[in-house]
C-alpha cells in the first residue's frame, strides 16, 4: 500500500486507447487534407487560367475589337467588358432597391407568417437554375423584342435580387436593438428611424452584398446567352441591341475552335477570373476593416 | 387709436399645426415606406410566380404533343423532330447524385475543420479562400475543364478506375476523350464544396460548448466527440446543406454543357458521354431549329424546375424543422 505510482506504468496510450486514438488522428489528418485539397485546387486553377491567358493581356487586347472576318485572330475584348459593365450596371439599379426594399420588408414589417412565406421565395429565387432565368427572359422578352442589352440585364439582376436581399436582411437585423429603441424612445417616426438609424448602420453589409452581387453577375453567362449573345463583336452601347460580354464571348471564341481564338478566350477568362477574385477579397477586407472600426 | 390686427395664431397654436403637419408627413412616409417595401417583396413573389408560368406556357406545345410520356421517352432526334427527356433527366441524376457524394464528404470535412479543428487565425484564412471556389464563373471553370481536367480523366484517372473498379460497370470502359457524367462530377464538386463547407462550418459554431468539452472530459477523441455530438445535433442541418448543394448541382448548365460530352445517352458507365437537362438548354437553345424543339427545352426546363423547387423545399423544411427542436 504504496502511494508512489508505479514507475512502469506508461504515460503513452497502449491497447484500445492506442486504437481509439490512432482512428481520431486519423479523421483529423483526414479533414486537413480535404481542407488542403480545396485550397490546392483553387490555387491550380488560378494559376492555369493564369499561365495559359497572362500573355494576352496588354492595353490593346483589353480594349480592342475582335475583327468581325476571322474573330480571335487578332484584337481583343474592349466591347465585351464595356458591355458586361452595362450590363451588371443597369442589372445592379434595378436589383439593389428590390433586394433592399424586400430586405426591409422582411425585417421592419412582415408579420411573422407572411415574411415566411416572403423569405420562402427569396430562397426560392436563389436555387433558381441561372438557365432557367436565362430561358424566362428569353420567353419574356426577347422573344418578342429581340436580343438587348435590358433582357440580359433582366436576366442577371434575377440573379442579384436575392444575394443582395439575404445579405442585407441580414446586415439589418444585426442592427442593435437599442439603436432602434433609442429611436423609438425619441419618438421618432417608423419611416425616420429606417432612413436615419437602420439603413445607415447596415450599409456596410448591403454595400459589400451588392458587390459580391456584381461580381456574380459579370460572371455569369447562362442568363445572357439566349438575351445578349450578339454575331458582332465590336463596341456597342444601345440598350435595347445585343451587347457582347465576357462569359458568352468566351464561349463563343471556345466554340470557334482556332488555337487563336481559344488563346483568345484565355485571355478573357484570366481577365475575368482576376476581376471576380479581387472584387470578392477586396469587399470582404473592407468589411471586415469597417466593422472594426465600429467595434462591431 | 389702433387698429384691429386680424387674430394672429397664439404660439401655441402654430406648434401645433407644425406638429400636425409634421404628423401628417410622417405618417405619409410611414405608409408609402411600408408600401414600397411591400411591394418588392411582392415582386419577388410575382417574378417566381412569372418564371413558373413562362416555362410552363413555353412547354405547352411539347406538352400538348407528347404528355408526361416525355418523361420516359428516350429518343432525342431534332432533325426528326422527335424528343424525349428520359436521358437528359437521367444525367442530371447521375451528375447531381456523383457530386453530392464527393461534396458531401470533402463539404462537411472542411467544414469540421474550420469550425473545431483549426486553430483561428488559420480558420480565417482558410475559411474565404475555399469560399472564393464558389466565385470562379462557370464559364471559366469549364474551359479550364476542357483543358486540364479532361487530358487528365483520359490519360490517368479512367484506366486507374476501370482496372480497379471496373467490374461494377459504374467504372466501364472510357468513350471519348475524357469529356464525360464523371468530369461533369468534379466540376460540380468544385462549385458545390464551398456552398455545403461554408453552411456546415456555421452550424458546427452552434453546437454548445458545454456539450462538446462534456464528451472531451468523459474522456472521448476528437473523433468521438464528433461522432457522438457534433454530427447528431447537427444532422438535419447537415442533410439541408447538402440537399441544397444538391441542387445547385441540377441546375448547373455552362461548366456541365463544355466538359460532358453532349451525347444524348443512357449508360451505367459514368465514363460514357452523356447530357443534362441543363447543358442541353444552354448547348440547345441558342440555335434551335423548331418550335417543337424551343418547347421541348421549355418542357425540360419546366422538369428542372420542378426538381430545383422541390429539393429547396425540402432542404428549407429540413433546416426549420431542426430549428423547432432545437
Amino acid at each position: 500500500m504504496s502511494a508512489i505510482p508505479d514507475p512502469t506504468y506508461a504515460l503513452t496510450a497502449s491497447g484500445n486507447l492506442r486504437r481509439r486514438q490512432a482512428i481520431s488522428r486519423g479523421f483529423v489528418a483526414a479533414t486537413i487534407a480535404a481542407a488542403t485539397l480545396a485550397v490546392a485546387v483553387l490555387i491550380m486553377l488560378v494559376y492555369y487560367a493564369a499561365k495559359q491567358g497572362v500573355s494576352q493581356l496588354s492595353v490593346h487586347f483589353l480594349t480592342a475589337t475582335l475583327p468581325p472576318g476571322s474573330p480571335g485572330a487578332s484584337g481583343g475584348i474592349g466591347p465585351a467588358l464595356a458591355g458586361t459593365a452595362e450590363m451588371v450596371l443597369m442589372a445592379t439599379i434595378i436589383a439593389l432597391p428590390v433586394g433592399v426594399l424586400t430586405a426591409l420588408y422582411l425585417a421592419e414589417f412582415a408579420s411573422p407568417r407572411v415574411g415566411k412565406v416572403v423569405q420562402t421565395g427569396l430562397e426560392q429565387m436563389a436555387g433558381l437554375p441561372t438557365i432557367i432565368i436565362g430561358m424566362f427572359i428569353y420567353g419574356l422578352v426577347t422573344l418578342h423584342f429581340g436580343q438587348s442589352a435590358i433582357a440580359g440585364a433582366l436576366a442577371l439582376s434575377i440573379v442579384e435580387v436575392p444575394l443582395i436581399g439575404r445579405a442585407s436582411l441580414e446586415a439589418i437585423r444585426r442592427v442593435p436593438g437599442s439603436l432602434r429603441e433609442a429611436a423609438d424612445a425619441l419618438g421618432v417616426a417608423r419611416w425616420r428611424t429606417v432612413v436615419g438609424v437602420i439603413l445607415p448602420t447596415a450599409s456596410n453589409g448591403i454595400v459589400t452584398a451588392t458587390i459580391l452581387a456584381v461580381a456574380r453577375a459579370a460572371g455569369e453567362t447562362a442568363p445572357v446567352l439566349l438575351n445578349s449573345n450578339p454575331s458582332t463583336l465590336g463596341y456597342q452601347f444601345n440598350p435595347l441591341q445585343a451587347v457582347p460580354n465576357v462569359p458568352v464571348e468566351i464561349l463563343t471564341l471556345l466554340n470557334l475552335g482556332y488555337p487563336s481564338a481559344v488563346a483568345k478566350a484565355w485571355g478573357a477568362a484570366f481577365v475575368l477570373i482576376v476581376a471576380i477574385l479581387a472584387i470578392n477579397i477586396g469587399a470582404r477586407v473592407w468589411l471586415r476593416r469597417s466593422e472594426r472600426k465600429r467595434g462591431l | 387709436m389702433s387698429t384691429l390686427a386680424p387674430p394672429q395664431p397664439s404660439p401655441a397654436q402654430n406648434k401645433r399645426a407644425v406638429l400636425t403637419r409634421l404628423n401628417n408627413t410622417d405618417r405619409r412616409a410611414n405608409r408609402a415606406l411600408k408600401l414600397l417595401a411591400l411591394a418588392g417583396g411582392a415582386l419577388v413573389f410575382l417574378v417566381l410566380i412569372a418564371v413558373v408560368y413562362q416555362v410552363i406556357s413555353g412547354a405547352s406545345l411539347a406538352f400538348d404533343k407528347y404528355g408526361f410520356g416525355f418523361i420516359v421517352h428516350k429518343t432525342w432526334i431534332a432533325p426528326a423532330n422527335e424528343y424525349g427527356g428520359l436521358t437528359f433527366i437521367y444525367g442530371t441524376l447521375v451528375t447531381g447524385v456523383g457530386s453530392l457524394i464527393l461534396s458531401t464528404i470533402l463539404g462537411v470535412s472542411i467544414g469540421l475543420f474550420l469550425s473545431l479543428m483549426a486553430p483561428r487565425r488559420v480558420a480565417i484564412v482558410i475559411g474565404p479562400l475555399v469560399e472564393m471556389l464558389a466565385a470562379i464563373p462557370s464559364v471559366v471553370l469549364g474551359l479550364i475543364g476542357i483543358y486540364l481536367l479532361l487530358p487528365f480523366i483520359h490519360s490517368d484517372i479512367e484506366p486507374a478506375l476501370h482496372s480497379v473498379l471496373g467490374f461494377t460497370q459504374i467504372f466501364g470502359p472510357a468513350q471519348g476523350a475524357g469529356n464525360s457524367p464523371f468530369a461533369a462530377i468534379l466540376v460540380l464538386t468544385i462549385m458545390v464544396v464551398p456552398i455545403i463547407a461554408a453552411l456546415t462550418r456555421d452550424l458546427f459554431l452552434t453546437v454548445p460548448r458545454e456539450l462538446r468539452d462534456g464528451a472531451e472530459a468523459l474522456g472521448c477523441t476528437r473523433w468521438e466527440m464528433i461522432r457522438g455530438v457534433v454530427i447528431p445535433t447537427t444532422q438535419s442541418g447537415i442533410t439541408a446543406a447538402c440537399v441544397l448543394g444538391f441542387g445547385r448541382a441540377i441546375g448547373e448548365a455552362i461548366a456541365v454543357a463544355l466538359v460532358i460530352g453532349g451525347v444524348p445517352a443512357m449508360h451505367l458507365s459514368v465514363f460514357m458521354s452523356s447530357y443534362t437537362i441543363g447543358s442541353v438548354m444552354a448547348n440547345v437553345a441558342p440555335s434551335a431549329i423548331s418550335s417543337l424543339e424551343t418547347s421541348s427545352l421549355f418542357y425540360l426546363g419546366a422538369i428542372l424546375l420542378v426538381m430545383g423547387i422541390t429539393t429547396n423545399l425540402a432542404a428549407q423544411r429540413i433546416s426549420s424543422r431542426a430549428g423547432r427542436i432545437r
